[in-house]
């Protein structure tokens, strides 16, 4: 045995018993920490971006050869199959565009009308396509991947619906990427209604892709098997009247409470390839506005009974702080 | 030779992320091993005085960041068990495959076990015995995994006596 040899072995013997279950009794309690931080406050997005841009690599080359894929899918379709396309495409859009005459007319009315009975006019949206890319996440949780991040003005909370209703809403916010919550997810609600009657309830993900549960709905409900709901604007994080899913099951059980209805998400949860984010126009005022209650609330100005002059109060004490 | 064996530690380790989030059929998805773990597992028992604890932490809170998890989640889980390999590397290393097996199966499972434990307290625990299944396929598979990742230690300039 030569010298670096037992040097070596020396330090695998000697270097490393205290040192390790110090070590680890550090690690245990920075993870405890973390946790912690992550679930009481939220604070933790920024280590979460960093880490996200060394994983940025891994999902880029899990996801390379399904885009390889359409890629290749739609350099090799043939001649007839664009042309095949392209008609049937025209047609939809000869369709949709006699739809949407009809809609503009009645958006028109809708406005004037609701001009005469002075309501708030309806906020306009935008829209940016994203697509999912292909990577697996936790197996019992909800979640995809959008290959749209902050960079695209992505912002946390934002919601994600598909061509046939809502899908979820934003829950991470990376530069590159950003992870999104399906509405089916166990720790997800969304405010719904009825759109045969206003019937407004929250309906709550189950961890399955084929319903979600509407709870609290008392027996003398008017709700039907094959009732529409739609996305009701309270919570203001989703926009108004998007469809969210249709009534498959109501079982009236009288020993219970309340009856458990169960909804099938309109959204193609497990299949949709592309997802379009919306942005609401009133979403900075949304987020002003909470800013400014939480400041209100800082300086315990809350309790005044105006809102308006609460507002003032805590705009003139961040000037006054400045 | 340390770099390259930081290398081929790289190398194994980012082909294990990349296994973890690759898309699967549905009816595959709740057997897939923890590759994360049995690679980091690996890296302890074959250089204890390299690759330890702090490896371990990092790659928990990728897997947590992978998995849209709250972080700490399976860095707490994946300490605690190469915690374990480190101080009883020595005894791993001369058993057979079959009785790494079985130990690393326990492994897993209390790694499955901190994290359930967690994510009960965060208040979403899935609900069926399904979620231990990464457990028994992963120890299935450890003597392969075990193998494979030792070859390509060894090319890259190690020479054990084991």
């Amino acid at each position: 045995m030569n010298l670096p040899q037992v040097a070596d072995a020396m330090q695998t013997l000697f270097l490393r018993g205290p040192s390790v279950t110090l070590r680890m009794i550090i690690l245990v309690i920075l993870s405890i920490i973390l946790m912690t931080a992550d679930h009481r406050w939220q604070h933790l997005d920024t280590v979460r971006n960093t880490l996200s841009y060394l994983l940025f690599p891994v999902e880029y080359v899990v996801d390379l050869p399904i885009r390889l894929y359409y890629w290749g899918q739609q350099n090799m379709s043939s001649h007839q199959t664009l042309l095949r396309e392209n008609r049937d495409l025209k047609d939809l859009q000869l369709q949709s565009r006699v739809q949407l005459q009809k809609l503009d007319i009645l958006e028109k009315e809708n406005e004037r009308l609701r001009q005469l009975l002075s309501a708030t006019p309806k906020t306009p949206e935008d829209h940016l396509i994203a697509e999912i890319v292909s990577v697996d996440v936790d197996p019992y949780r909800h979640f995809i991947v959008l290959n749209k991040g902050a960079k695209d003005r992505v912002y946390k909370g934002q919601p994600i619906i598909d061509a046939h209703g809502v899908m979820g809403q934003i829950v991470y916010v990376n530069a590159l990427t950003s992870t999104a919550m399906l509405i089916s997810d166990v720790s997800h609600a969304i405010p719904v209604q009825i759109d045969r009657t206003g019937l407004r309830s929250v309906a709550f993900g189950a961890g399955q892709t084929d319903y979600l549960d509407l709870r609290h709905i008392p027996h003398n409900a008017d709700i039907r098997v094959g009732d529409k709901l739609i996305s009701s604007g309270l919570g203001e994080r989703f926009p108004r009247n998007y469809p969210v899913a249709t009534i498959t099951n109501i079982d009236r059980d009288t020993g219970e409470t309340f009856i458990d209805v169960r909804a099938l998400p309109m959204a193609q949860l497990d299949t949709s390839r592309e997802v379009l984010l919306v942005w609401t126009e009133n979403h900075q005022q949304i987020l002003t506005g909470m800013e400014q209650i939480e400041e209100a609330s800082d300086q315990g100005t809350a309790e005044t009974a105006d809102d308006d002059t609460a507002q003032q109060e805590s705009t003139e004490t961040v000037d006054g702080r400045e | 030779m340390v770099a390259s064996n930081f290398k081929a530690a790289g190398l194994t380790i980012f082909v294990a992320f990349t296994l973890t989030i690759m898309p699967l059929p549905d009816w595959a998805i709740e057997f897939r091993p923890d590759w994360v773990t049995l690679v980091v597992i690996y890296w302890a028992m074959a250089m204890p005085a390299r690759t330890g604890v702090t490896l371990a932490w990092l790659a928990g809170l990728m897997l947590d960041v992978s998995h849209g998890a709250i972080l700490g989640q399976n860095a707490l889980g994946l300490v605690l068990v190469i915690y374990i390999v480190h101080i009883q590397h020595q005894r791993l290393r001369v058993a057979s495959l079959l009785q790494q097996a079985i130990v690393i199966f326990f492994l897993l499972l209390l790694k499955q076990l901190i994290v359930l434990w967690v994510s009960g307290i965060v208040g979403h625990a899935p609900h069926t015995w399904l979620f231990f299944m990464p457990c028994v396929t992963g120890a299935i598979l450890w003597p392969w995994i075990y193998i494979i990742v030792r070859d390509i230690h060894r090319k890259c300039g190690y020479s054990a006596p084991y």
